[in-house]
């Protein structure tokens, strides 16, 4: 079974095995461009691997090549917390926005990957810059409503992170896309529990986020975000919810460093490197029938 | 010294209603975005003809300029508006990553910029937006003087690729420009040639310029005065060829000395050709609460002001 780029990216049939390979593949990708330059976000980018791998392999519309920054007619991803950008360069990669080999310059000089997302460099699969956090779900909802303008039937998803729902324009965002009836938009929240100082539930004092948005008149689903088995049927019934006046909410639980033992459910590992001795310990576990490394 | 006779007097601010209604009959991709000011920015037509293309955000700045980014995907040209101060300051950073830093077709329109907004006092007045703006790199800074040139500038922007700052106010103004005029980004106007000063204004400083030329022909100084109505890019050619001639300089603006026109003119000829210069604007101060007539005479942003500076750099000349 190949997990090499492939024109045909996003495949309904795809099968949950084969989805786990490739995202292995991704999570070996992870951890190896966070080794190379020693710096980089790996916890957050392990434990949403399996939503961007189901996005882009599974449940998007979407045509990596050419590349459209208006994506007429396709299915849209926001990366909102953009500092897990090695999975959404990996997946983005390994689904033909751009070549796998160019993983390698992912922080470097002159590289289109810089360490977090951008469009300033041209590189496709991106549509806007991000980082700064908070920012993400309202350019999202626009999106959304451009595609109401121009009668464009598919849909906009955005992941944020938890920690991130701190920013207070996140709930103006929140605010403002049921009042405006933006129902073709489904926002995941990679609920982690872990942010840089500590836990969520310490630090920033999230509560019940179910209640909060449910409150704000979205419609609100709660899945396992680490298991295709529970992710694929989750996203299934959120699509299912579009186009009845809401906005769609997809409460995610992730491992923070998932497929990695010794990084998972830890803070520590939200912005931390590998040394060689963890890389190779990391790569043993993240089994792939067919290797296919940049 | 030219005259430059007028028939009324208008708000810059009507001249951006009027412009954003015009495109709203003529370029389907305009839309429009506003926090919870319709009636202060004069967006009411717009609202009322093209309800469809119209997004009322409520409070919420940075929601606003982040709709207004994603807007853009999808072919879409945003016209955000607010207040100059919430247009800026308070969305610096989302202006920064979601418009600037990714390239986005946003036009940030921004009405009540300096203390001609008047009694709401300094927490409104925004006297830092220029510099702010400036900063952000590829971002076009935009100042009109009058109503028709305001009109001109909005309908000139949706033709402009890229994000632009569009920046007028709240008091009438004599409305002295070409009702017919085409607006040119980054193209300085010659209003008055002259030999003895260059008087570069911006906003609301045109018309002070203006009257400042008549005080000055009295006094046998033949000034010339140039509307630059674009801060960035600078029509750098326009000035220098000015300064060539007439060797001292007087910027005006309703803004900080700090980030401001003159800062950008003062940079240029340090650059390329220095020269005496002195600056017409608020020196590192807020603003207060007062009618705009009284602010402009207290904060040293009038004809009079500007007559002292002409004065004391044609002293300087050497």
């Amino acid at each position: 079974m190949s997990v090499s780029p492939s024109p045909a990216a996003a495949t309904p049939t795809r099968s949950v095995a084969e989805l786990k390979q490739i995202a292995s593949q991704v999570r070996r990708d992870i951890v190896r461009m966070v080794h190379a330059v020693n710096s980089g976000h790996p916890g957050g980018s392990l434990g949403c691997t399996d939503l961007l791998v189901a996005l882009y392999f599974k449940v998007m519309k979407h045509h990596p090549e050419p590349f459209d920054m208006n994506g007429i007619g396709q299915d849209m991803f926001f990366l909102s917390n953009g500092h897990i950008s090695p999975v959404f360069y990996s997946v983005l990669a390994r689904s033909g926005y751009f070549p796998v080999s160019e993983l390698a310059t992912f922080r470097k000089l002159n590289s289109r990957l810089q360490g977090h997302p951008a469009t300033h460099e041209h590189l496709p699969g991106v549509r806007v810059a991000s980082g700064s956090l908070g920012q993400g779900l309202s350019v999202a909802i626009g999106a959304a409503q451009a595609k109401k303008l121009n009668n464009d039937d598919r849909r906009v998803f955005v992941l944020m992170g938890d920690g991130e729902l701190e920013e207070g324009q996140v709930w103006e965002a929140a605010m403002y896309a049921p009042h405006h009836k933006v129902d073709n938009l489904i926002a995941v929240v990679d609920r982690n529990g872990q942010q840089i100082d500590g836990p969520t539930d310490k630090i920033g004092g999230l509560g019940d986020l179910r209640a909060k948005f449910e409150a704000f008149g979205w419609q609100v689903l709660e899945a396992d975000g680490n298991q295709f088995e529970t992710l694929l049927p989750a996203l299934d019934e959120a699509l299912s919810l579009l186009g009845q006046g809401k906005p769609v909410m997809l409460l995610m639980d992730t491992q923070m460093g998932y497929g990695v033992d010794f990084m998972m459910g830890s803070h520590k590992w939200h912005g931390v490197a590998p040394n060689d001795e963890q890389l190779e310990k990391a790569l043993q576990q993240l089994i792939v029938e067919e290797k296919s490394d940049y | 010294m030219k005259d430059f006779p007028y028939t009324e007097k208008k708000d810059t601010r009507s001249g951006f209603g009027a412009g954003l209604h015009q495109l709203g009959q003529t370029n389907p991709n305009v839309v429009a975005l506003c926090a919870d000011l319709i009636g202060s920015l004069k967006m009411d037509a717009f609202v009322k003809d093209f309800p469809e293309r119209f997004f009322q955000v409520g409070i919420a700045e940075a929601n606003m300029m982040g709709l207004a980014a994603g807007l853009t995907i999808g072919g879409k040209i945003p016209f955000t508006g607010t207040f100059a101060n919430f247009s800026t300051g308070r969305v610096y950073d989302q202006i920064r990553q979601s418009i600037a830093y990714s390239g986005k077709n946003v036009k940030i329109c921004a009405s009540h910029a300096g203390v001609t907004l008047g009694e709401d006092g300094a927490t409104h007045q925004i006297l830092e937006d220029v510099g702010m703006m400036k900063m952000l790199p590829h971002m076009c800074v935009i100042n009109p003087c009058d109503f028709n040139q305001t009109k001109a500038a909005t309908l000139a922007i949706a033709d402009y690729e890229g994000p632009v700052y569009l920046r007028f106010g709240r008091p009438v103004v004599p409305n002295f420009t070409p009702a017919d005029q085409k607006f040119e980004i980054g193209k300085a106007v010659m209003l008055n040639e002259g030999t003895d000063v260059s008087i570069f204004a911006t906003g609301h400083l045109v018309w002070k310029a203006i009257l400042a030329g008549h005080l000055l022909a009295d006094k046998g100084i033949n000034a010339e005065i140039i509307n630059i109505h674009t801060i960035k890019p600078l029509d750098e050619e326009a000035v220098l060829t000015s300064v060539r001639k007439t060797r001292c300089v007087v910027t005006a603006e309703e803004h900080q000395m700090n980030g401001g026109l003159g800062d950008s003119i003062a940079q240029l000829l340090a650059r390329v050709e220095p020269l005496p210069l002195e600056m017409v604007a608020v020196n590192d101060s807020f603003g207060e609460s007062g009618t705009p007539d009284e602010l402009m005479e207290k904060y040293g942003l009038n004809e009079q002001a500007i007559v002292a500076a002409v004065e004391k750099v044609m002293a300087r000349r050497k």
